[in-house]
């Protein structure tokens, strides 16, 4: 650098030209052997991945950005898959790409840089899934209490499915699959992911059993050798295993993200075959005791039947227990009931002796029965005379009450107070008839003086003209007809013959008139 | 009442605790007892079998190239 400072312009003159690919060749070859292996950290920046296999992305710090590659051979082969945001260690060498004017890193192999970085990414991770709730309580599957097959998804050789084995025959030998992983390095995670998978594919009854518990199992190792079991592919798996699913990942004190995923989560392998299967010889003891337990409680309860049935005989009473008194008391007066009745003939018979019973006296008392008996035989026949007499008399008086004769005078005297009541009805009717009679020519007479018809017979005479009343010369000039009424009858006077027939032929006028 | 065989070894167990629970109350008919014994007696030997099939038997899968199980083939893992 100091060179260059000092003497610029001296150095124009005879410095060597170089075309820009001689250049660009030239600090290529300075780069790559000058940085032909190297170490570098820094945090991924972006990556992306081409559909050429190739793996692009930029290490970075603070301040600088340094562009890589990881061949598409290689990107296979990574433990870890570089993530943006991880702190790496990245192994490699520099190289130029002429046609851009750049200079990258061909990254070999990358590596999280040290623990802290890969569990920060880890638990990423682990949140990122449970966000998506893969790890829900909800999600997990009670183990079957005695499975009939189990798959172990495992590395078919080693301690670990030994101690399955071994701790499996112990509590209850069963039916074993071993599906064979890898249980580290890069084909770990697919061969893990694919082994869950093909448990589940499995048909019910087909000719490889599909276990009924699937156990994952690995032994102890540093975080890197477990890292298998962190990956997403392993993850996902397990939580979609239909068949439940035991997590034995390393140690007691290792986790990885599987144990999230699983239904249980043994702590070491061992356990892990504890989980899966109860001690046959704890469960035939128990089957013996409850078969002996059904036993005794069927004896138990035959017998307290039976001691029931025994107390309740015993103090149900006999039979002949029943009959007992009655007998007794039959006994009792069957002995009495002889001599009783020797007693009761023996005081009659004294009675009988005492009474003497003679002929005589028979006879007396029979006489005079028959006496008594004729007496009143001698007052039946009056007494039922006199009865009838008294009867008769009696309804012959009610006859003669009885009789027409007294019905008729009855009638009679009925008769003529009816005809006196109608004779007077009779007379004031006719009476009141006179009275109006009389009185009725009075008023006619009365009536005939004021009309003017006893006035034309005294010789005055009504005039009319036209039909009406004429009462004065001026009247009589303007009637068509006169016609004079005298007491005998009626005179037409003038051209026609009658003033009403006159009035009737001339309506129109009449009409006018009005 | 299911069939007993058929029944796994938890079911049948299950049951048969609950029919000795039943027994020892000692509250069921005469005619029930007895017929809940005879339930007994079959889960019981349904149990039996089951615990007498313990048979250790040990495989590993067989895969082709593409990672497909193909079958499976005696496993000696020691």
């Amino acid at each position: 650098m100091d060179l260059f400072e000092d003497e610029p312009p001296a150095a124009s003159g005879n410095q060597p030209e170089f075309t820009v690919s001689e250049l660009s060749g030239a600090v290529k070859r300075v780069i790559e052997g000058e940085f032909g292996l190297v170490r570098v950290r820094g945090e991924v920046g972006r990556v992306s991945r081409p559909a050429s296999g190739h793996l692009y992305l930029d290490l970075k710090d603070d301040r600088s950005v340094l562009a890589g590659i990881i061949w598409k051979g290689r990107a296979q082969l990574l433990s870890t898959r570089p993530e943006e945001g991880m702190e790496v260690v990245a192994t490699g060498r520099l190289t130029t790409f002429p046609g851009q004017s750049k200079y990258q890193m061909i990254i070999e192999d990358i590596a999280p840089a040290g623990v802290g970085a890969l569990m920060a990414m880890l638990e990423k991770r682990r949140v990122a899934l449970a966000a998506e709730g893969l790890f829900d309580a909800a999600r997990k599957r009670p183990l079957p209490f005695l499975p009939e097959v189990i798959g172990v998804v495992t590395s078919p050789s080693g301690a670990v499915i030994r101690d399955i084995l071994h701790r499996l025959r112990d509590r209850f030998p069963r039916r074993v699959l071993v599906w064979p992983v890898a249980v580290q390095g890069n084909a770990c995670a697919p061969e893990v992911a694919r082994a869950i998978a093909g448990f589940n594919a499995l048909a019910p009854g087909g000719a490889i059993p599909r276990p009924d518990l699937v156990i994952v199992a690995r032994g102890g190792g540093s975080v890197e050798d477990l890292w298998g079991f962190n990956e997403e592919i392993v993850v996902r798996a397990a939580a979609a295993s239909a068949i439940p699913l035991i997590s034995a990942v390393g140690h007691e004190t290792d986790t990885t993200l599987i144990d999230f995923a699983a239904d249980r989560r043994a702590p070491t392998p061992t356990a892990a075959a504890e989980l899966a299967v109860p001690v046959r010889l704890d469960l035939v003891a128990g089957v013996a005791d409850l078969g002996a337990r059904a036993g005794r409680a069927l004896a138990q309860g035959l017998g307290q039947r039976q001691t029931r049935l025994r107390d309740l005989g015993r103090v149900l009473p006999r039979a002949e227990a029943l009959l007992d008194p009655a007998r007794q008391r039959l006994d009792a007066l069957d002995g009495r009931l002889p001599l009783a009745l020797r007693a009761v003939t023996a005081v009659k018979r004294v009675a009988l002796a005492d009474m003497a019973l003679r002929p005589g006296l028979l006879r007396r008392a029979l006489t005079g029965e028959r006496e008594r008996l004729a007496g009143l035989a001698a007052r039946l026949d009056p007494a039922l005379v006199r009865l009838l007499r008294d009867k008769g008399e009696v309804a012959r008086t009610r006859g003669a009450r009885l009789r027409l004769p007294v019905l008729e005078a009855d009638l009679e005297r009925r008769r003529a107070a009816l005809d006196a009541v109608v004779r007077r009805l009779a007379d004031r009717a006719g009476r009141a008839q006179d009275q109006r009679r009389a009185r009725l020519a009075a008023l006619e007479q009365v009536r005939l003086t004021l009309g003017y018809q006893a006035t034309l017979a005294r010789g005055y005479a009504v005039v009319r003209g036209d039909g009406a009343v004429v009462s004065g010369v001026a009247a009589a000039q303007a009637a068509g007809a006169l016609e004079i009424q005298f007491a005998d009858g009626r005179l037409a006077i003038g051209g026609r013959s009658a003033p009403r027939k006159a009035a009737r032929e001339e309506p129109p006028e009449q009409g006018t008139l009005l | 009442m299911s069939a007993v065989d058929g029944m796994s070894f938890e079911e049948a167990i299950r049951e048969l605790e609950a029919v000795v629970g039943k027994l020892e109350r000692g509250d069921v008919a005469l005619d029930e007892s007895i017929a809940l014994y005879e339930r007994g007696a079959a889960l019981r030997a349904r149990c039996e079998k089951k615990l007498a099939e313990a048979e250790e038997k040990v495989a590993r899968i067989t895969l082709s190239a593409d990672g497909q199980p193909t079958g499976t083939t005696p496993l000696d893992a020691g």
